[in-house]
């Protein structure tokens, strides 16, 4: 195993990139015994994330360690950090003034977790493995992009509502804000999620698997405040909402969802949208596939009919492979959940007791109960779920559990309060056919298996083999 | 969770809210004390026919608000070698292996029919879109990726003229303008329907 003697900090990142390259091999019995040890050590006292605890022997040293260790020089920090100086006795010097972050804090230099982009840099996923709670921060959310990340001037941006209404009007960010607002938090998915996954174990972490769904405290103006200023004509059935971005992105979107919870949100975990998220404002519809909740939105029209714009035909649409039909305006994202520890590619250090805990969600309304399963579905048992269990947001759930040593597969299965559960791989297939391009498989929420080998490793497997 | 009285705001707390004349009705359950939110605002301000035509570019199936213009399969073949090629290929098939891009499958335009029933479906604008203004719509709002909104509506007509002529959806002599083009009958135009879930599952 890797140890750390020395100060530099090129010397003290050597290892840990070698134990990232160990992750998923097998260890020694030795190296086990001595992993036990130093996770245990290391396991709440020191600044490494879980990640680093169960990614590997070598890690859990030189993450450990190095927290432990002075550090020198100005090696780079992770996105998000600043890189200070560490003494080697906190407490015999005074730390640093505040006000020298310029007001606006960043996280710890020690923590590293990041959005993961997709190779064409269209989509980042959520580290859900090392997510606690239900709040995603929001540098952490994650994103889906049609035409990148547009850089608007808040000064200039305008929203147009207009189209089967009785008096068009244009909103300033200044003007939305005047505006009665709500607070809700919600979680958000995009419709492709899990997809590549419906007919194998495609990606290694959960963060890849099902990283595309995050949840945020939203504040903005229910679009019913607008279009009760506005007034509706007769005949208003369906809105249209466009982004400003260089997709000018664009869904139609039925008037009961904007006269009942949709929102025109401008803030996001207490502050302004992120840039990514749609700054400086967004459509938010609870529950629905995340693409429809256009973001940098710009215009809402009010029409009689939906426009069939390419994101809801060519894209967005689930293709019926059994029948070659494809279903349209597929909204609602239906109950799932996923465990999020252990997950794929951590390594558990050995036999004993474990917290197995994860996220559950449902378009539709608040979870019911999630249950776990350590035998492959064989067996299901109740999970505690997290005060408050709030309606379309994401709930915590956590279930101890003793882990003996032998092959396992943990699932959970998440019920929401309408009665409906998460099917398994083989009911969604027979239901809509198989498909082998498996991003086009919208709507994916079966439940998901994690085996855990004999040597604590965890890996993503599919129930069909 | 907070109760209803823990949600009452302090008088000085009204006080303010009154002053700042914001009042809602979505809060009045909460402050039923209070006089009410009004039921309509004065925020914001009237949009102008000048200001709202600046931006409303979306075409419905019925081809309601195309510009005037017109284009053929020969014009658009030298828009799409220019403007689409790089990315879609010179035999609309999609370029693979380019950086930061979909996958070639999912940059091809033509081909494709009869494999929607299948595991491993070809979707295209010929296999799969519904309606002809939709490729309209989508080329003049976000086409071509290197410079969104550049061509012209006699350019958007041809390009599309030639991937529907390509596609052989259309006759490589005809004339696509606001009223031919909402009449191009688009091959997989009834292979749509509802979403029926939640699924009953066996």
């Amino acid at each position: 195993m890797s140890t750390i003697d020395s100060e530099r900090d090129d010397e003290k990142t050597a290892p840990i990139e070698e134990a990232l390259g160990r992750i998923g091999e097998r260890i020694s019995e030795a190296e086990a015994a001595s992993e036990i040890c130093e996770c245990r050590q290391g396991m709440f006292a020191l600044a490494a994330t879980r990640r680093q605890l169960f990614g590997g022997a070598g890690l859990v040293a030189a993450a450990g360690m190095t927290a432990m260790m002075p550090r020198t020089g100005a090696a780079k920090a992770p996105p998000g950090a600043v890189e200070y100086p560490v003494p080697a006795d906190s407490t015999k010097e005074q730390g640093r003034m505040m006000g020298e972050d310029g007001g606006y804090g960043a996280r710890s230099q020690f923590e590293s977790e990041v959005r993961w982009a997709n190779p064409t840099r269209t989509a980042s996923f959520t580290p859900l493995q090392n997510g606690y709670g239900v709040i995603t921060p929001s540098g952490l959310h994650y994103e889906r992009h049609h035409g990148g990340i547009p850089n608007i001037d808040p000064a200039r941006h305008r929203l147009v509502l207009h189209g089967l209404v009785d008096r068009p009007m244009k909103y300033s960010l200044a003007d939305l804000k005047r505006f009665p607002t709500v607070s809700r938090t919600y979680f958000m998915e995009c419709s492709g999620t899990t997809g590549s996954e419906i007919m194998k174990a495609r990606e290694p972490t959960v963060q890849r698997t099902h990283g595309l769904v995050s949840t945020s405290e939203w504040t903005g103006v229910p679009l019913s405040t607008l279009l009760r200023q506005t007034g509706l004509k007769p005949g208003a059935a369906w809105v249209l909402a466009e982004g400003a971005d260089a997709a000018v992105m664009t869904r139609s979107v039925p008037i009961d969802k904007c006269l009942s919870d949709a929102l025109v949100v401008f803030a996001q975990n207490g502050e302004a949208i992120r840039p990514e998220q749609g700054y400086p404002m967004r459509l938010f519809l609870p529950g629905w596939e995340g693409n429809i909740s256009i973001k940098w939105l710009r215009r809402l029209e009010v029409s009689d009919k939906p426009y069939y714009t390419r994101e809801e035909t060519s894209k967005y649409t689930d293709l019926i492979t059994k029948t070659g039909k494809a279903r349209m305006f597929t909204f609602t994202m239906e109950a799932k959940s996923v465990i999020t520890f252990p997950s794929g590619e951590m390594k558990l250090p050995g036999a004993g007791f474990y917290e197995i805990t994860g996220l559950a969600w449902s378009g539709r309304g608040k979870i019911a109960h999630v249950e776990v399963s350590s035998d492959g579905g064989k067996n299901w048992s109740l999970a505690a779920l997290q005060d408050p269990v709030l309606p379309i947001c994401q709930t915590r759930f956590r279930f101890p559990w003793i882990w003996d040593g032998t092959p396992a597969i943990i699932q959970s299965r998440a019920t929401d309060e309408t009665g409906y559960s998460q099917p398994t791989h083989q009911q969604l297939i027979e239901e809509r056919g198989p498909l082998e391009s498996g991003s086009l498989f919208y709507h994916m929420n079966a439940i998901q298996s994690w085996a855990i080998e004999p040597d604590g490793s965890v890996k993503n497997v599919h129930p069909l083999g | 969770m907070c109760t209803r009285s823990a949600d009452r705001p302090t008088s000085r707390q009204m006080a303010g809210v009154l002053t700042a004349s914001v009042l809602s009705l979505l809060a009045a359950q909460a402050v039923a004390h209070a006089q009410g939110y009004p039921t309509r605002f004065e925020f914001g301000s009237p949009a102008t026919e000048q200001e709202i035509s600046a931006v409303a570019i979306a075409i419905p199936a019925d081809g309601a608000g195309l510009p005037p213009g017109s284009g053929d399969y020969a014009r658009g073949k030298a828009v799409y070698e220019t403007q689409c090629a790089a990315c879609h290929g010179t035999d609309l098939m999609g370029m693979a292996g380019l950086p930061n891009m979909p996958a070639g499958a999912q940059l091809r335009l033509i081909g494709g029919r009869g494999t929607l029933a299948s595991k491993n479906p070809v979707m295209t604008v010929e296999s799969y879109w519904p309606y002809a203004t939709t490729l309209f719509d989508y080329v003049r709002r976000a086409m071509p990726f290197a410079s969104p909104g550049s061509l012209t509506a006699d350019e958007i007509y041809a390009v599309s003229a030639y991937i529907l002529a390509e596609a052989k959806i259309i006759d490589k002599s005809m004339v696509l303008d606001s009223q031919t083009l909402p009449r191009v009958e688009m091959p997989n135009r009834h292979g749509f329907v509802p979403d029926p879930r939640p699924e009953m599952f066996k």
